[in-house]
């Protein structure tokens, strides 16, 4: 059992990003729905800059627990610090500001049907009515970082699942989040489309360095994460050196509500608990 | 297990009702705080009120045909078919245009209101407008509801003005009265407590039939199925509301003109 705090992790390998406030802090909260715990006494931080892969096999509580970092949901005990702020027992009407200060992929991209692919990635600038012409131009540009701006003018009913979860992504970073939350972003999607949204993510992390957590079980995706990073000059995804992983991308597992890993890739592959093993094998 | 039972499921009921007098009253206080989405406003106000049109247009036309087939015959035994129009006139004022329109529009609008927030909620569309910092409330609710109670009054005019018609026609062409004296009677009769009685019941029906809507699709779970499950809950719903406010509103509105 490798139960490592991400504050010790982060000492040992990201000095400066430890030293800094946590963007989010979980601190001893648990969630049930009528029946057994979700989440039992899950405790973690996110720092600046850093990315935390959440992995845990189906129904563990991985979209639960994203679900209360932007007060999607709230706990039954402990609480929960977003951006410095203590968000458990938040109004909804004061949580408002600070979920736009954010910006979440969910699992099946959430996009609204009656809008255009236009008006989904520019929702939240239509809110704040910014001119027309600013929204088109900054659709274009986060459209274009997905590699998708043919679809400008399209419906979400005529996307592919992956064009969706690409949109999504556009949508959730058109804003220029401070923090990105993506509830498994490659779920029930081809290897080749999978690659695709991780090659985004990594070249979201490597070009802006929001902070982040990804929700998956799909360890292949979460090692691909770990393992590359974004070359400008050639504009892809490239991998790092034999032995050498992203320092600021960690790792978060869930076992049946309870938090029993949390720590680096290298932690991770050399854990001891029996479940970690199972799940990596 | 069956007091367990009984007892699960009277707090459920006790449950809905609280949480829909807490959904009720934000959604009557959101009406009168900003911001306000016009164009929602708007694009709900053409759906609910000319979407609805020609439902309302033929329930009213023919309600107030069979009015005009069922009292002629009756009144005939009295000698007093000449008053045919008055009653008419009256019926589908005071009581049936207002009703009719009601549960016809809750049955067209409370479903379409439960069905499309409801996917919304199992599609993660309602989550999704939270996450980037848009109330639903303010967004899909407010403007349904304002939208519903305004297009509900105006419905129900034509709907009193197509069942007068309806009875005119009937009373015309097959009961072969005279038209003018149907008309004439329609008019003459009415008093201004009759119209007030009639106008003030839509904004309560509009209000009832729309909240529910939202409310039972808002609170949808359990996928694809749990939509379907919604969309018969709002519209049962609605309509027993409807009408069991409509006792009331009438007995409160009867008494309060006895005493003008």
């Amino acid at each position: 059992m490798n139960q490592t705090p991400a504050s010790s992790h982060s000492e040992q390998e990201t000095p400066s990003v430890a030293e800094a406030t946590p963007v989010v802090v979980f601190r001893n909260v648990s969630i049930a729905f009528d029946g057994p715990p979700v989440l039992d006494d899950v405790s973690f931080t996110i720092a600046p800059g850093e990315t935390r892969i959440l992995l845990g096999p189906a129904g563990v509580g991985k979209s639960v627990l994203l679900k209360l970092v932007n007060g999607l949901l709230r706990p039954d005990q402990g609480s929960i610090l977003l951006f410095g702020e203590e968000i458990s027992h938040m109004p909804e009407q004061q949580l408002f500001p600070l979920r736009t200060r954010t910006g979440m992929v969910f699992q099946e991209g959430a996009l609204f049907d009656s809008l255009s692919v236009r008006d989904n990635v520019a929702f939240q600038l239509i809110q704040e009515r910014v001119p027309d012409d600013e929204i088109n131009r900054r659709v274009r540009d986060a459209l274009r970082f997905v590699e998708l701006e043919e679809t400008f003018d399209l419906f979400p009913a005529s996307l592919s699942g992956g064009m969706r979860r690409r949109v999504a992504i556009a949508r959730a970073f058109i804003r220029q989040p401070e923090l990105l939350l993506y509830d498994s972003p490659t779920g029930g999607l081809d290897p080749l489309t999978s690659t695709t949204i991780i090659e985004l993510i990594v070249k979201e992390r490597d070009v802006y360095h929001t902070p982040s957590i990804m929700v998956t079980h799909r360890i292949q995706d979460a090692f691909l994460l770990c393992n590359n990073r974004f070359d400008p000059e050639q504009g892809c995804m490239v991998p790092y050196p034999k032995g050498e992983t992203d320092p600021s991308t960690t790792f978060l597992m869930l076992e049946e509500g309870r938090l029993i890993f949390d720590g680096s890739l290298h932690q991770l592959v050399k854990s001891k608990n029996p479940f970690v093993r199972e799940f990596l094998e | 297990m069956a007091i367990a039972m009984i007892e699960k499921t009277a707090k459920n009921l006790v449950l809905t009702v609280q949480d829909y007098s807490l959904f009720a009253w934000r959604a009557f206080t959101n009406l009168y705080r900003p911001p306000i989405y016009w164009p929602e406003f708007l694009i709900q106000a053409d759906i609910i009120g000319f979407g609805s049109l020609s439902i309302v247009i033929l329930t009213g036309f023919f309600t107030g045909g069979v009015l005009a087939l069922q009292s002629a015959a009756t009144l005939s035994a009295f000698g007093a078919t000449a008053v045919t129009g008055e009653f008419v006139s009256m019926t589908m004022i005071r009581e049936l245009g207002p009703i009719l329109t009601g549960v016809m529009v809750s049955a067209r609008n409370s479903s379409s209101m439960a069905s499309e927030l409801g996917s919304m909620v199992v599609t993660e569309q309602i989550d999704a407008m939270r996450a980037l910092g848009v109330d639903p409330m303010r967004k899909l609710v407010t403007p349904r509801i304002a939208a519903t109670i305004c297009m509900l009054f105006f419905l129900t005019i034509v709907s009193d003005a197509f069942g007068i018609a309806g009875g005119g026609a009937v009373t015309v062409f097959m009961n072969h009265q005279n038209g003018t004296q149907y008309f004439d009677m329609a008019w003459e009769h009415l008093r201004y407590p009759d119209i007030i009685q009639g106008l003030v019941k839509p904004l309560f029906f509009g209000y009832i039939l729309s909240s529910i809507g939202c409310f039972y699709g808002l609170r949808t779970t359990g996928g694809t199925e749990g939509v379907g499950r919604s969309t018969i809950q709002a519209v049962v719903w609605a309509s027993v509301l409807i009408i069991f406010v409509d006792f009331f509103l009438t007995q409160v509105l009867l008494s309060l003109f006895a005493t003008l």
